[in-house]
């Protein structure tokens, strides 16, 4: 009744501002008290304090919970302290009605707000009592957390008011998962049964090792758990969340499998384009990226300022920038070698050295330091058991994305026609009136720039140094070579098999063993399919 | 007797061959004089660092014969040749780390100090052998044999041919690499093997064993020469060269066009495993890093520049490249990446032939006496299949 009256007493106090003004004076007498009051004094303080509906309520309990509430004894006055770090010479002190901050005191000039275990408790059950009734889904989901890690009697009390109130599933979820872990330590075996029951259902870790705890077996052989329809309700329980964890870290393993192999197409899908429609074995397409990723070390020192952007500018510019790479190493170099693709493999050889002596000039042999943007970090918790990070949900998006545009351009532009009927017919192009030089010199800049854009990719997942292109050259050709020369689609799906099969052999095998499996087998698949996955068929694959 | 009659007969036939091995014996010869006759105060001195890093280049180029023999004869363009040369390299060090034996820093009688170190309790069983250098001699051939074979006998019955194959010989001694990069594996992992005593109960670090190691490897050279030169000059060296130039052609005719690669394949893995051998007791270590592609892709540079199917023209080759090297990391060696990735754009671009085919061009030019040179390139041989666009 007195709750009541004394909330609606806040409503109207907030209501107005003459009476705010009371309320910051009855609030500030309250903490005023604290002064030179005995524990039992300061319990009652403490519910007043969180029956005053002031908005600095919480932060006083809060910091006075962290022991630093703090007198001044010099002008009575009381202070929270915002870090009591034994390293600080001196604490900041803010104003504890208004929250502004209030100057500065040394250690001396302070004294502190006691409290013992009993104050403690309450203090915490009070501070709990308000963010459980926050706004924010968020701070109510910390609140629910924090008090499961050590739940007494009044904050089970507490919990047990909040479950009936809660709107959110997440919180609510949580609650339930609390007050179930308790109700295993229930005498009755019927309020375990229902405990177990709402178990059942959850993924964690440690629910499931409580649940697997009642079916041990103390030192005397007896079991820990009396009951027999308990212990077998906790069996199938736990057998429930084991098969669905199981399932849950199947998805995880093949999603991961799945931006490994994104990486693969994306790193391949340029050199599908050189090598695979082009026949030319472009030993420099990894320095090509690595151009790429160079690219966004200089964007984002040009503009320091907007990380976030950066990576997206970086995009079209590594784009242009490898591509022109690409046009020049055409134009003076591979032209002269077409159907000699071993010639090819020589001279873009010598070009990769160069290219990575030319960065080592510049830009020093160290890696450089390129920053991911905060939009890329951080993960999105799909479950208990299922996490996804972002940079990897983008990486396989942004595969998708370059693999759609390039299969655009492929299949529905003027330029990718001419880039098909030159690949199949070079002469009967020429007659028809393609400009097949100048089809040669755009495929090859379009394949590289595709090779500057992977570089970008791979500059948010590796270190950025003159020696990116040499880790990645051989998985690159790999991939074409597996999925089949001249044929995008199996580039996409040999990528996305070689990265499935590679993070599914991981566990038992280890990274390093996992990837000279993968190599190996890759190496006995090529001798029963010379031609990959998905070969050619029809004269053109004849006339290789 | 007949022997050396048929030798006489093939070096008479093939005068750019009889005046490398009289080079190259002169020059071992005039080596161990400048070392080990003139006094190590007179200007003319060589020391045993030159010494040792000539018997290096030596060996270079023995690999370099190997992969002139599978690509500039037999046209099949092997990425994976310091692969083999790394795999004969490891027969040796474990031979040499065995001849330790309790001298190492852990004092351990059997186990080297690798092992001692990674807490192993016994020798693991593919190391018992290697004490006895035979077994060791064996291994540096039977393991680069054994791998060419099960390879090129799965590769080449399927006919995975000119790219496709380079690219598998270079997955191939990725995936060694990596392997040999594992502490697990039992081959000391990174650091690979070092700090070598003695071979055949002589110190490594003595100069008169450094002195038989050249000779041994100039002998080498010179034998795996001699033996290069019998096949090519062979009717099996006129198929292979058939199957460099029209592959299909010479199947229809009725050759086992596999079985003439997969023997030659061998071979050269087997030469490239001794060159291997040899090079590891005189620079004194070998770890994974030899596996690397890029080992692989450079000797092929040193066969181009040279001029791909003379192979003394190779073996000069790896010689020049190998001398420029050693001068280029010294004096400027930011240089060096520059200048060896612009000898492999201009090579390939301007000498297809390589220095033995600006000779031979030169002379020609003059008039002079061309035979030899055309008849062992000749500038039709376009190496490998094409899967350019231009020939589809």
């Amino acid at each position: 009744m007195r709750r009541l009256l004394s909330l609606l007493l806040a409503a109207v106090i907030v209501a107005s501002p003459a009476l705010g003004q009371s309320q910051d004076d009855g609030f500030l007498a309250a903490i005023g008290e604290l002064r030179e009051a005995s524990f039992q004094d300061k319990e009652r303080i403490v519910e007043r304090l969180s029956e005053s509906g002031h908005a600095s309520a919480r932060p006083v309990l809060a910091a006075w919970l962290d022991d630093r509430l703090y007198v001044r004894p010099r002008d009575q006055k009381i202070f929270i302290v915002k870090s009591t770090d034994d390293s600080l010479a001196s604490f900041d002190l803010v104003d504890p009605v208004s929250l502004k901050d209030a100057g500065s005191g040394t250690r001396d000039d302070l004294t502190k707000i006691g409290t013992n275990n009993h104050l403690r408790r309450q203090l915490k059950i009070a501070v709990a009592r308000f963010d459980l009734s926050s706004s924010d889904t968020n701070v109510r989901l910390a609140a629910v957390q924090q008090m499961l890690r050590a739940l007494d009697e009044p904050s089970i009390a507490l919990l047990r008011k909040r479950i009936g109130l809660e709107t959110d599933a997440a919180v609510k979820a949580e609650i339930e998962t609390g007050l179930a872990l308790v109700a295993l330590d229930d005498s009755d075996p019927k309020v375990r049964l229902d405990g177990i029951a709402v178990l059942a259902h959850r993924l964690r870790p440690d629910v499931r090792n409580r649940l697997a705890s009642l079916l041990e077996k103390s030192a005397d052989g007896s079991f820990t758990e009396g009951d027999a329809g308990v212990r077998k309700a906790a069996a199938a329980a736990v057998r429930t969340i084991d098969r669905r964890r199981a399932l849950y870290s199947g998805v995880e393993t093949l999603f991961f499998g799945l931006s490994l192999g994104s990486v693969l197409v994306l790193i391949a899908i340029g050199l599908a384009i050189t090598f695979g429609v082009m026949g030319v074995i472009n030993m420099a397409h990894g320095e090509l990226m690595m151009l790429g990723a160079y690219t966004v070390y200089v964007v984002q020192l040009a503009m320091p300022n907007h990380i976030g952007a950066s990576v997206l500018v970086a995009i079209p510019t590594a784009f242009l920038v490898a591509g022109v790479a690409g046009v020049v190493l055409e134009r003076t170099i591979i032209r002269f070698l077409y159907g000699r693709p071993l010639e090819t493999l020589l001279a873009t050889f010598g070009v990769s050295l160069v290219l990575q002596q030319l960065v080592r000039s510049i830009f020093s042999a160290n890696n450089r330091a390129v920053e991911t943007p905060a939009w890329m970090s951080g993960t999105l918790q799909l479950n208990e058991a299922l996490a996804i990070t972002f940079n990897r949900l983008y990486i396989v998006i942004f595969t998708m994305i370059v693999f759609a545009v390039v299969l655009i351009v492929l299949k529905h532009t003027r330029l990718g026609l001419d880039i098909r009927a030159v690949s199949q017919n070079r002469a009967m192009a020429r007659a028809m009136g393609v400009r097949s030089e100048w089809v040669d010199a755009m495929t090859f800049g379009l394949g590289s720039g595709i090779a500057g854009v992977a570089g970008v990719a791979l500059s948010q997942l590796t270190n950025v140094g003159p020696n990116l292109g040499q880790s990645y050259i051989i998985d690159s050709f790999m991939v074409v070579v597996f999925g089949g020369v001249g044929n995008l689609w199996g580039t996409l799906i040999g990528g996305m098999s070689m990265g499935i099969v590679n993070k599914l052999l991981e566990p038992y095998a280890g990274a390093v063993l996992g990837k000279i499996f993968v190599l190996v087998a890759l190496i006995l698949f090529i001798q029963r399919r010379p031609r990959g996955l998905f070969p050619q068929v029809g004269r053109a694959a004849e006339a290789q | 007797m007949r022997v050396a009659q048929r030798l006489r007969t093939s070096l008479r036939e093939d005068p750019g061959g009889a005046a490398f091995l009289a080079l190259l014996a002169g020059a071992a010869l005039v080596v161990v004089v400048l070392n080990r006759v003139v006094s190590g105060s007179s200007p003319l001195h060589l020391s045993t660092y030159a010494l040792t890093l000539i018997g290096k280049y030596l060996c270079y180029a023995t690999l370099a014969l190997a992969v002139d023999l599978i690509w500039g004869y037999c046209g099949i363009l092997s990425l994976g040749h310091a692969a083999f040369f790394a795999l004969g390299g490891y027969a040796m060090g474990m031979y040499l780390m065995r001849q330790i034996g309790p001298r190492g820093v852990y004092g351990h009688p059997v186990l080297p100090d690798f092992m001692v170190f990674l807490n192993w309790q016994k020798l693991p069983w593919f190391w018992l052998g290697f004490n006895h250098f035979w077994f060791a001699l064996v291994m540096m051939a039977l393991v680069p044999a054994a791998v060419a074979f099960v390879f090129g006998w799965l590769a080449f019955r399927a006919r995975v041919t000119g790219v496709y194959l380079s690219i598998m010989t270079q997955a191939l001694s990725y995936a060694l690499m990596l392997a040999f990069f594992r502490n697990d594996m039992g081959f000391g992992g990174n650091n690979g093997f070092t700090d070598f005593k003695d071979i055949l109960g002589f110190d490594l670090h003595e100069d008169s064993t450094r002195v038989v190691l050249l000779v041994a490897t100039a002998a080498a050279l010179a034998a795996t020469y001699l033996a290069c030169r019998a096949i090519v000059g062979s009717r099996a060296g006129r198929v292979i060269r058939a199957i460099r130039d029209a592959e299909s052609r010479t199947r229809f005719l009725g050759y086992r066009v596999d079985s003439y690669k997969l023997w030659v394949f061998v071979f050269s893995a087997v030469v490239a495993g001794v060159a291997g051998a040899l090079y590891v007791p005189q620079v004194g270590i070998i770890n994974p890093s030899e596996f690397a592609p890029i080992n692989s892709i450079e000797v092929v540079i040193w066969v181009a520049v040279g001029g791909r199917g003379t192979l003394f023209g190779a073996a000069a080759g790896a010689v020049l490249v190998n001398y420029a090297k050693t001068f280029f990391t010294g004096a400027l060696p930011e240089v060096w990446l520059y200048a060896l990735g612009a000898l492999f754009v201009l090579v390939t671009l301007f000498l297809p032939r390589g220095l033995m085919g600006l000779i031979s061009r030169l002379r020609h030019a003059r008039g002079g006496d061309d035979a030899v040179f055309l008849t062992i390139s000749t500038p039709q041989s376009r190496v490998g299949v094409s899967v350019g666009s231009k020939a589809r």
